[in-house]
């Protein structure tokens, strides 16, 4: 048994054995996408930037029930809210702290009009931190941009709510 | 034009410095590249691509690199010992060209074609350690330091069995020239009646080089990066290069000492076509690809697996197997005397 050992370890076995692993993966199909201009496949569920969606009419969903606020649990949303002219109830501020966000998507959960969500966006990266504390304007903009592919996840993702 | 070139010393100072760059320039540019093929080897052992956006696949990925590294600033901490702090690299890099000097690229075709040419490529390599240790030392920071007390060790146990090894192959051949070394493995390279020897220059090699398995001194995940650890930009660039160098230098050397040099694998045609240079171009090649895809492939070893490797099984293996070549040599009357084999 002894001399096998020692056999084994002077004919290097073991060491060419895993020398052959290697050369072997070497010659595979790498498993490498090519980043910016090759992306990989999203969840409708992904939990990306978020943003306030607008009724097609193009009235802000957002009646400022303040759930969001209460749920998150990184305390990164602040909402002020005041009723309109019109007598309906809106918010004045609604801000998020994208450096506080966990990206946990209870927000979103939590909205009874599905109005903040989180899309499919997380390429938002800044070059100072204040451009990452997010005011409505931000996030209604964000809204709009992305509103037919959130529509979309939203359906896709409705059968299993 | 050959009577100022061959006969006046102006002339020989021409032709040295000409030669000197004709080695350097290629030279400096297979660091670059050998640094980009071992990304792209290692990333395909890892299933990844390597670099592919800077230039044709990423061929320029390393001159990219180089100008990010030169245009930082060389911090030298305020404790470190100010000119050895800046000798060291300078030392490493020096040290790591000089030794192409006696590197025969086709049948004499060497800056200096010397006699003993091996024990100026082993005192060379020997010295290297130095720039590493007083880099180590200059730094005045305690993973420097550590850094270059186990590259010290390491580099001086594995350079007795290094040595050993040497000494088996010269038994054999008779004679320090490198070239004289070469033209002894006509018939058969040594890498076959030698095999084990072979084996454990390479390992000694990958050890003297600081390379996976054996990198201690740069010991990446306990010690930061070792004896370099408070270098930046040129500095830290010598280093590299010097590094990269000496694995070239190792490469070139097992090629010289076991695998034939210039020498064409079959003295038959379609080999014999192929001038010298290339071949020993494609051995230092292979060679340098084992190197990578060793690292690739095995963890670094504990300090005390590294030494008791160096001095328990290297050191006494490569002992018995140079007293059973004497032997050998010595009973079927086959000891080379003085310079039987070659020019010398």
């Amino acid at each position: 048994m002894a001399a096998g050992n020692l056999l084994k370890s002077f004919l290097l076995t073991e060491l060419l054995g895993g020398l052959g692993v290697t050369l072997r993966y070497m010659f595979k199909p790498k498993a490498t996408i090519n980043y910016p201009f090759e992306k990989g496949h999203l969840s409708p569920r992904f939990r990306g930037e978020h943003a306030l969606r607008r009724y097609p009419n193009g009235e802000e969903r957002c009646i400022a029930c303040k759930l969001c606020e209460a749920v998150c649990p990184a305390e990164a949303i602040t909402i002020e809210a005041e009723p309109r002219e019109d007598g309906s109830r809106r918010t004045t501020r609604y801000d998020i702290d994208m450096t506080k966000c966990i990206y946990c998507g209870l927000c979103e959960e939590a909205c009874p009009v599905d109005a903040i969500v989180e899309g499919p966006n997380y390429e938002f990266a800044t070059e100072t931190r204040e451009e990452l504390m997010y005011d409505k304007n931000k996030l209604l903009a964000n809204g709009d941009r992305w509103e037919s592919v959130l529509a979309r996840r939203l359906e896709m993702d409705a059968p299993y709510r | 034009m050959e009577q100022f070139f061959f006969h006046t010393v102006a002339g020989l100072v021409v032709l040295t410095v000409l030669e000197c760059l004709a080695i350097l320039v290629p030279l400096l540019m297979a660091v670059a590249y050998l640094v980009y093929g071992e990304r792209k080897v290692l990333g395909a052992i890892q299933l990844r691509k390597g670099p592919n956006t800077v230039g044709p696949f990423g061929l320029f990925q390393t001159f990219a690199d180089a100008i990010k590294m030169l245009t930082k600033e060389t911090v030298i901490p305020s404790g470190a010992n100010r000119a050895l702090y800046l000798l060291a690299p300078f030392l490493t890099f020096v040290l790591a060209m000089i030794a192409w000097a006696v590197i025969p690229t086709n049948n004499g075709w060497a800056i200096a074609n010397i006699n003993v040419g091996v024990l100026y490529l082993f005192a060379v390599s020997s010295l290297g350690v130095y720039g590493i240790l007083i880099a180590g030392w200059a730094s005045n920071s305690k993973y420097a330091f550590l850094g270059g007390l186990r590259s010290a060790a390491q580099m001086v146990s594995y350079e007795v069995s290094l040595g050993l090894v040497i000494v088996s192959i010269l038994l054999v051949v008779g004679s320090l020239n490198l070239n004289d070394i070469i033209l002894a493995q006509r018939h058969v390279w040594f890498c076959l009646p030698m095999l084990p020897m072979f084996v454990i220059f390479f390992i000694s090699a990958l050890a003297e080089t600081n390379r996976a398995p054996f990198d201690l001194p740069e010991g990446e995940s306990e010690l930061v990066a070792g004896f370099f650890v408070e270098y930046s930009s040129l500095a830290f660039g010598l280093f590299f290069l010097g590094e990269y160098m000496n694995m070239i230098l190792m490469s070139a050397m097992t090629s010289i000492l076991f695998l034939g040099g210039w020498l064409a694998p079959f003295n038959i045609a379609p080999f014999t076509w192929v001038p010298g240079p290339i071949w020993l171009i494609l051995k230092i090649l292979f060679v340098l690809f084992m190197f990578i895809w060793v690292r690739a492939t095995f963890p670094r070893y504990r300090y005390d697996q590294l030494m008791r490797l160096g001095w328990k099984v290297f050191l006494p293996f490569s002992l018995v197997w140079m007293v059973l070549t004497a032997g050998f040599l010595m009973a079927t009357g086959m000891l080379p005397v003085g310079s039987a084999n070659g020019v010398g």
